[in-house]
């Protein structure tokens, strides 16, 4: 085996690639909410329409977008690797635990967190991702050009309640994955150090309430201050 | 004096199957140890011709990291401590208590509570050793060392091999007690000879084991009865990462 593999096949080498690929989505976090806040703007959507145009076409932005996707794939096959290797890692499971007040509820989730929000990906891939991609979705013309109209479409989906609760529900258990996974990762990377590790865990916590809130407050602020497109955007 | 009723993991040998058979105890001092209480069952059952509960001990004074025992869901009890320095006062008249071994693949039931910790020696043997020079010996005022670097080496030195951060830890990693066999060593200068090597050959050895990845919950450091803190955790990670990138071993 070549020390690379040997690496990357061993327990810390996995860690790694799970922080590495955790803190690449956070950045992914960040500009996909900076981004989604035109959704507030109050022009009937025709800058949240030209940013998604500019997302879907620019070159740079795709190298972006194909590393966003590899690293959620990586993230979760990892994930699963390292989930399987501890569960082998206890085969007698003990009658009584009681885990020290130290530990937190996410930190002992992570793997059940990560799952809802992989539910939660499919449904909103599917929902906005695939048909901006390969769907068919109406023209809206601006006098900077001709658009699909992803806006009516997330408008049209915000309409109904189950999928306003799926999607503040999700974010919820985001919050708690970052809560845990953000300080996690620099630990992993060995970045512990009484000067930085106090506010590292302080960025963690605030970006994992901050960044869940804004993208649950999309769906929130449709739902009750925007009304149905008029037909079908699709 | 406390009467208690314990649920104790009995286990024939490694093969076996094993279950949780309840025994009463009375007459318990609150001044007792854990241990000194598992003393007195012990005479009850070989008074009455029946095999004793197997368990580790050795110093009893909190030293040498023999005695173990998973109880009441916390590797050495309710206080962070050994079992050994486990008082019977941290439990109340009436109390069941439930006793389990430390549960592992890296360490296998022998017989009842008792558990092979050899995976840890073997961890040690990979490289927690220092090359000593023959010779003279040098002046000590020649290898300076900063009081806070000095500090730090020793609170990880003081990792007695327990096994309790294991036994803590949902994903049975061994992490903890690595980083701290490579933190005491690798922040010293007498540990730099093998200082790449070490790094490589104790985390190899360590996954050699079968102990799990740690997903840094804390609950190891939580449960340690010397507090070996989680920035040992952190240093193998840089220690091990950095010794993968440098070292001549291809
Ligand atoms: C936007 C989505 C996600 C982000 C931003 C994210 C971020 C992170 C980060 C930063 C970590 C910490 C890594 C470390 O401890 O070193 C982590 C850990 C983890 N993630 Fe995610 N994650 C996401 C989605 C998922 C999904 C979909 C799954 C599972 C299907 C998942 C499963 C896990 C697991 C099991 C861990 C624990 C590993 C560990 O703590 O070492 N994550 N995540
Ligand atoms: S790190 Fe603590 S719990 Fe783990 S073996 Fe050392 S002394 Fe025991
Ligand atoms: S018997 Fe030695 S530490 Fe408990």
């Amino acid at each position: 085996m070549s020390w690379v593999t040997k690496t990357f096949k061993s327990t810390l080498g996995q860690k790694l690639i799970m922080a590495l690929t955790g803190l690449f989505l956070i950045i992914f976090l960040i500009g996909h909410v900076t981004g989604n806040l035109l959704l507030f703007k109050d022009d009937g959507g025709q800058a949240f329409n030209e940013y998604a145009d500019f997302m879907t076409t620019n070159q740079f932005v795709q190298i972006l977008s194909i590393t966003t996707y590899v690293s959620i794939l990586v993230h979760i096959i990892y994930s699963i690797l390292l989930t399987y290797l501890n569960k082998r890692a206890r085969p007698v499971a003990y009658a009584k635990v009681d885990p020290p007040k130290e530990s937190s509820f996410s930190s002992r989730n992570m793997g059940i967190l990560g799952t809802i929000i992989l539910i939660f990906l499919v449904v909103h891939l599917q929902g906005f991702w695939y048909r901006m991609h390969w769907g068919e979705i109406q023209q809206v013309t601006y006098d900077t050009g001709v658009y699909k109209n992803l806006y009516a479409v997330v408008v049209w989906a915000f309409q109904v309640e189950w999928m306003v609760a799926l999607y503040v529900i999700a974010m919820i258990f985001l919050g708690f994955h970052l809560s845990h996974g953000f300080a996690s990762a620099f630990q992993t990377l060995g970045l512990n150090h009484r000067k930085y590790t106090p506010a590292i865990k302080f960025i963690g916590r605030a970006f994992a309430i901050v960044v869940p809130a804004l993208f649950a407050s999309m769906p929130l602020y449709i739902y009750f201050f925007i009304s149905a497109p008029e037909k079908l955007p699709f | 004096m406390m009467n208690l009723t314990l649920k104790v993991w009995r286990q024939k040998n490694h093969k076996d199957k094993g279950g949780f058979v309840d025994y009463k105890v009375s007459g318990i001092s609150t001044d007792m140890s854990f241990l000194e209480m598992l003393d007195v069952l012990n005479e009850e059952l070989s008074a009455k011709g029946e095999d004793p509960v197997h368990f580790d001990h050795d110093c009893r004074e909190g030293i040498c990291g023999a005695c173990s025992l998973y109880i009441n869901g916390h590797p050495h009890g309710p206080q962070q401590t050994t079992t050994c320095q486990l008082h019977m006062r941290s439990f109340a008249d009436g109390d069941v208590i439930t006793i389990e071994p430390w549960r592992a693949k890296g360490f296998p039931v022998l017989k009842d509570l008792m558990t092979d910790r050899s995976a840890f020696d073997r961890i040690i043997q990979a490289g927690g050793y220092v090359s000593v020079n023959t010779g003279g010996v040098p002046d000590a005022n020649e290898i300076p060392v900063p009081k806070i670097i000095a500090d730090e080496a020793f609170d990880s030195a003081t990792c007695i091999s327990c096994g309790a951060c294991v036994a803590a830890c949902k994903n049975a990693s061994a992490m903890l007690f690595v980083s701290a066999k490579i933190s005491q060593l690798a922040l010293l200068p007498q540990g730099q000879v093998e200082r790449k090597s070490r790094a490589e050959n104790m985390v190899a050895q360590m996954d050699a084991e079968g102990f799990g990845a740690c997903t840094n919950i804390g609950a190891c450091s939580a449960e340690c009865p010397k507090g070996i803190k989680l920035s040992n955790i952190a240093r193998m990670n840089r220690e091990y990462f950095s010794a993968v990138l440098s070292s001549d071993n291809v």
